[in-house]
């Protein structure tokens, strides 16, 4: 059942849930940052209307750079602008930005520890028309890899929002992710949103001492089809001879640093655990977890994700369900990994 | 050459604009180097830092003794510079094209902060093997949009890389027709001549309505004759013998005057 101290949204199991892009909450959450700090910047690579800079920059015209389509002059310009006391949000579709520019970043922005925020919007197979070439399934990697940088991937808008703003007051480089299409609204204003801290969004009813068959860790949207999955899983009668299936999912929205802590408690009281994201399986968050749990509680892993293969073009959520990603997908693969044992 | 390993043609080769710059035009503090009114330097082509550290310690931002350290495990004086080891360095650099696009964002805030009417300059020195690079010409493009009066840029041409001759590695041909036609103030000057490095500065602080820069014509490995004009200096250290000659030919420049110091 959906955990009361989350505070999430009362209708997230609706079929008319409300549904907002994941970017918006980004859009709002920079202007929110421009009003508390004045020294809150904002670049944008040509796509100032897609990665919603459009609000800041009508509102602050001043502190807003157009950089043209050159991702690898953003990411060091705003590396410049950080060493003179501003706190840069450079923005662009994850593929170019960290994807083309990643050494820039690394050099200018890590290696330099400027608090520069990269904001990648457009990851994930769900840009989906643009195709393969537009759809970013391996940021999280790359960024998770770079020393001194922080990794956050909210689950929706509001989650979003509160990212934006954390974000540009914790003074170290940061890796903000972000999607185009309308996404379920998970959370609400009282959820709440502390950097490395993840959240428990849904626990079964357990005893005292008895583990839970799995813990789900979730990020991004995808958080809504694992918290869907879980309950349609909890809910079922007769699933491995058993009574009812105990879950737990957990929204790991900053990915680095991890909530090691939260991990580790639920890995101990848990048969297993599975991973979902949008972003191939290699170097994801998924991985993440597995790097920390291999060392201090090696447990089974469901790793759900993009399996080392390219996006394509197609309807976002149709690229959703051909992929595995959907709720009944993960459904599926949960049910046939833990049906083997 | 106790480091073992460096660039010492380019670091020779720019001794002169880095002496003029730390020693007379710099507004700085070397005792405050995060001093918030300072003039700012970006090194672009971060492998000639042996230079850039002789400069900076003579000039009081650390012991003269060390430099003795340079590239060694430990050592402030990292093989390419590092903005978070040693004060006075204001960016990481050495993976060539990224130090004028900083730059541009250095030279971007002041201006946010201090409108035009600012008096503080931002200078970044460029490799001309280095503009090889895309990214300086996003740059290019950049600070020419934003006509940042604030930005200085010095071109070390001193036509080798670590292939050879710039001119038959990639060949840069008329340098100062292409960044004129991308919109910069453009000058060319000797490099090693103090009295023209000081007029070239002078009229590109008083360009108003464009960036500047200055295509500096060097000789890599100025001063040790052996070494001058030779790509193969570029990346390679002097050993003990060879070192021990080019000092001595460095402290007497060729033999003209008398030098006590021996080590």
């Amino acid at each position: 059942m959906i955990k009361p101290e989350a505070k999430l949204n009362s209708k997230i199991f609706e079929n008319d849930v409300e549904k907002k892009p994941i970017r918006d909450g980004f859009g709002t959450g920079v202007v929110k940052a421009g009003e508390e700090n004045k020294n809150v910047v904002v670049l944008t690579a040509d796509l100032n209307e897609s990665t919603r800079t459009e609000a800041f920059s009508k509102k602050f015209p001043e502190r807003f750079f157009e950089i043209g389509i050159a991702e690898q002059n953003l990411a060091s310009v705003a590396s410049g602008m950080a060493h003179i006391g501003k706190i840069p949000f450079a923005t662009s579709y994850a593929m170019f930005n960290p994807g083309r520019n990643w050494e820039q970043i690394r050099t200018t922005v890590a290696y330099n520890n400027q608090p520069v925020k990269i904001v990648g919007s457009h990851a994930g197979l769900t840009t989906g028309p643009d195709g393969g070439t537009h759809q970013a399934l391996e940021d999280m990697a790359l960024m998770r890899v770079i020393p001194n940088m922080v990794v956050i991937s909210p689950c929706d808008a509001i989650e979003a929002e509160k990212a934006t703003v954390a974000c540009a007051k914790n003074n170290q480089p940061t890796y903000l992710r972000l999607c185009r299409e309308k996404t379920p609204v998970i959370t609400t204003n009282e959820t709440s949103f502390e950097i490395g801290k993840a959240q428990v969004l849904f626990q079964s009813k357990i005893n005292f001492d008895e583990d839970l068959d799995f813990t789900i860790f979730a990020t991004g949207f995808l958080v809504h089809n694992a918290l869907v999955a879980a309950k349609e899983l909890s809910e079922a009668t007769g699933l491995l001879k058993k009574t009812k299936l105990k879950i737990a999912v957990i929204n790991i929205h900053t990915i680095k640093p991890l909530d090691t802590d939260l991990i580790l408690k639920y890995a101990k009281h848990s048969k297993m655990i599975f991973t979902v994201e949008e972003h191939q399986i290699a170097g994801g968050m998924g991985s993440a977890i597995a790097e920390f749990l291999a060392e201090k509680n090696p447990i089974k892993i469901g790793f759900i994700g993009v399996r080392d293969q390219f996006g394509q073009s197609g309807k976002p959520f149709e690229l959703i369900e051909k992929y595995g990603l959907d709720a009944e997908g993960i459904k599926k693969q949960i049910l046939a990994i833990i049906s083997k044992k | 050459m106790l480091a073992g390993s460096g660039h010492t043609a380019g670091s020779l080769g720019m001794a002169d604009i880095f002496t003029y710059l730390y020693f007379h035009e710099l507004k700085h503090d070397p005792k405050k180097p995060n001093w918030s009114e300072r003039d700012l330097f970006v090194l672009s082509n971060g492998h000639i830092c042996p230079g850039l550290y002789a400069t900076m310690a003579h000039a009081g931002y650390f012991p003269v003794s060390e430099l003795k350290t340079l590239r060694k495990f430990g050592s402030r004086l990292q093989g390419h510079p590092h903005r978070t080891e040693l004060p006075g360095i204001e960016t990481s650099s050495g993976p060539l094209g990224s130090g004028l696009s900083q730059a541009i964002g250095m030279a971007l805030a002041i201006r946010l902060d201090e409108t035009r009417t600012t008096n503080r300059f931002v200078y970044c020195t460029l490799g001309d093997g280095e503009l090889n690079e895309g990214q300086n010409w996003e740059a290019f493009m950049l600070a020419a949009k934003y006509k940042l009066q604030n930005l200085i840029v010095i071109i070390d041409r001193n036509n080798i890389q670590i292939d050879g001759y710039t001119e038959d590695v990639m060949p840069l041909n008329d340098l100062a027709a292409k960044l004129e036609s991308f919109n910069w103030h453009v000058q060319e000057i000797d490099g090693h001549n103090f009295e023209m490095i000081d007029d070239a500065i002078g009229q590109a602080k008083a360009v108003f309505n464009r960036p500047s820069v200055i295509i500096a014509n060097t000789i890599p490995g100025k001063g040790v004759v052996e070494f001058e004009r030779r790509p193969e200096w570029h990346g390679k250290t002097p050993n003990e013998e060879e070192a021990k000659m080019a000092l001595k030919e460095l402290r007497t420049i060729g033999g003209k005057i008398e030098c006590e110091q021996t080590n």
